[in-house]
């Protein structure tokens, strides 16, 4: 069922008031679809995460509108947001941010314990995502006995553990070598894309542009074009 | 237990440290605070010894009394007045007073003389050895075996003594309920021969013990004995006055507050800060449950949680900690003086509550500002 996931228009996201007011997102609209990977690039400093935030119902807009399958996120309150981001979307973050004190399948099963799913059946699933990102036999350990590479994979596995609808990876492969790095993202394209689920990916490693459907380009806060447009023929 | 909690459970005691340092607080505070307010109790009890020992429903004494070991004697009509009180089924005298005594050492040992009167034997402690009937044969006395009973030089049946150039003879051992406060050894005699052997002043009696016919009477009898000049109080009326006394008009209950608030204190800065800072480490973890999906609700049960979990297994150790060296102490010192009481442990409890609401209101307001995108954003 291809079809529009998210549709942002006119985001806009600011620091500061008055003289000393600088933009970290200016006016930004885009769409990305369902069964799609897109890729948004630019240098550091450029707005990424910024607008990732927005896009993903974690940081509220100054201006502007994000529809995510035909709601507007940013017109629920507060707790609806929460449940939403907690069924639809899953994001890995740029440093992962898994808890030291908990196993790695404790933190896997987080978004179900959330969802106040009994705590055994939500170890039990966290153990099978764990086991599609190759972790199985890590369950019980901490994430810090973990490579970085191994890490990243598990806060993939948390990131689809509901099963959302929009999976969103801010610079996936930032603190891994090129090779791991590559074959993380290969695998996100070839297991966890499908039709029903939309992909955005924030990078600036051009190593793993191929994987990509479409490319678009931040500078400044803005988006300043398309790198690479779908290929209707693929 | 639901899932978050278990995970709030996970983050707090997996951090063996801080959960440690928490432990410590709080059930350091908890053992302060049970520790000195248990002492005291026992102190306390300990100053209406003579009360609790002797009985009796209602004590009459002199308005002017604060505590029982500062008698003022009553003069003997009040003995006729109060019998003549209607609801009164009987009412005796009691003699209690000091007397140096000369023991066969030739040292002098301050002593309390209780004096029971001649013909009811009313307030007769139990008897260890010897008979309680012994009391009435010459130069008689009953020795106490409580903490100070050793300062007698451990006396035997026939064991005499001087009081007061008289030849006192110990002609039993019993035991009371509970020791007195002040160090001194009790010797128990006959009313009248209490005043033979020690100097008086023109009035006698010490307190006029009152069994009323029923305890409908009471009220009654404390009405007639308050309009002949003098009080009338319950027994347990009587233990609350002394203790009062204690409590507020000496240095006792001042130090006593200073101590459990020093306690509260030394809890309240320990417990809150290191969890404050175990929140603080925690913001990242926090924010990242945030960002998923946890509502807000969901954040302040479990720092709730956290607290409350905190405080009552630091409430529980402090409170095995207390019994435990209590019994300890007791083991070597049979009356070592510490109870602890229901409302003791109520305080302590309340007071660890309030260090674990406070400590937790503010690792809620913190928890509650975190912006999600100022962690990630790296
Ligand atoms: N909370 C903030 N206060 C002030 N400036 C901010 C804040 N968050 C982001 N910025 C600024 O916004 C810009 C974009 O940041 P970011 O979205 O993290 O960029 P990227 O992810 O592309 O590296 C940067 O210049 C950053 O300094
Ligand atoms: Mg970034």
């Amino acid at each position: 069922m291809p079809g529009t996931a998210i549709e942002a228009v006119g985001l806009s996201k600011w620091f500061g008031a008055g003289e000393a007011r600088t933009y970290a997102v200016k006016e930004v609209s885009f769409q990305a679809d369902f069964g799609e990977i897109l890729y948004v690039v630019g240098p550091s400093g450029s707005g990424k995460t910024t607008m990732l935030s927005m896009i993903s119902g974690i940081l509220r807009p100054n201006a502007g509108k994000v529809t995510i399958e035909g709601t507007d996120i940013w017109s629920l309150s507060d707790d609806a947001l929460a449940a939403f981001r907690l069924r639809k979307i899953g994001f890995v973050f740029q440093d992962f941010h898994l808890f030291p004190r908990l196993t790695t399948a404790e933190n896997v099963a987080i978004p179900l314990i959330l969802q106040d799913r009994n705590w055994d059946e939500a170890i039990a699933e966290a153990v099978k995502d764990l086991e599609v990102v190759g972790l199985k036999d890590k369950a019980a350990l901490p994430p810090v006995k973990l490579s970085g590479g191994e890490q990243q994979r598990v806060a993939i596995a948390r990131a689809i553990v509901s099963r959302p609808d929009i999976l969103i990876l801010d610079e996936p492969t930032a603190s891994l070598d090129g090779e791991t790095g590559r074959t993380i993202v290969s695998f996100v394209r070839q297991h966890l894309l499908s039709d029903r689920r939309c992909i955005v990916i924030v990078t600036h490693d051009s190593r793993i542009y191929d994987f990509a459907d479409r490319i678009v380009k931040m500078e400044d806060g803005r988006l300043t074009g398309v790198e690479r447009e779908k290929l209707d023929a693929q | 237990m639901p899932g978050i909690l278990k995970i709030a459970y996970k983050l707090l005691a997996n951090d063996r440290a801080r959960f440690v340092a928490l432990l410590i607080g709080i059930t350091f505070a908890v053992f302060l605070m049970i520790a000195v307010t248990s002492m005291f109790s026992g102190t306390l009890k300990r100053a209406s010894a003579t009360v609790i020992n002797i009985g009796g429903s209602i004590w009459v004494m002199d308005p002017s009394i604060q505590t029982v070991a500062n008698t003022i004697p009553l003069p003997d009509y009040i003995l006729d007045e109060v019998r003549s009180i209607p609801g009164v089924k009987y009412a005796v005298p009691l003699y209690a007073g000091a007397a140096l005594l000369k023991l066969h050492d030739g040292a002098y040992q301050s002593a309390n003389i209780v004096g029971l009167d001649d013909t009811s034997l009313f307030g007769r402690p139990a008897m260890l050895s010897g008979n309680i009937a012994d009391i009435f044969a010459e130069s008689a006395f009953i020795a106490v075996k409580d903490s100070e009973f050793y300062k007698l030089e451990n006396p035997t049946i026939g064991t005499d003594f001087e009081i007061n150039d008289h030849r006192g003879v110990i002609v039993g051992i019993a035991k009371v309920a509970s020791s007195g406060l002040f160090g001194v050894p009790t010797l128990y005699t006959t009313y009248y021969r209490a005043l033979y052997y020690i100097p008086n002043m023109r009035f006698t009696i010490s307190y006029i013990l009152v069994e009323p016919k029923t305890s409908a009477e009471v009220k009654a009898i404390k009405q007639q004995v308050a309009a002949a000049g003098y009080l009338a109080l319950t027994k347990d009326e009587f233990i609350a006055k002394i203790s009062n006394f204690y409590k507020y008009q000496t240095g006792f209950g001042v130090n006593l507050m200073l101590m459990t608030v020093i306690s509260f204190i030394i809890g309240l800065s320990i417990s809150g800060q290191t969890f404050y800072t175990f929140i603080l480490e925690n913001l990242e973890r926090f924010g990242a449950l945030k960002a998923i999906g946890a509502t807000s609700r969901d954040l302040v049960y479990m720092i709730l949680f956290q607290a409350a979990f905190v405080a009552v297994t630091g409430f529980g150790i402090g409170v095995g900690l207390c019994t435990f060296i209590i019994w300890l102490a007791r083991a070597y010192l049979p009356d070592y003086a510490a109870i602890m009481t229901f409302p003791n442990l109520s305080l302590a409890f309340g007071m660890v509550v309030v260090i674990a609401a406070i400590s937790s209101y503010v690792g809620v307001r913190k928890v509650l500002t975190i912006e999600p995108f100022d962690i990630f954003r790296g």
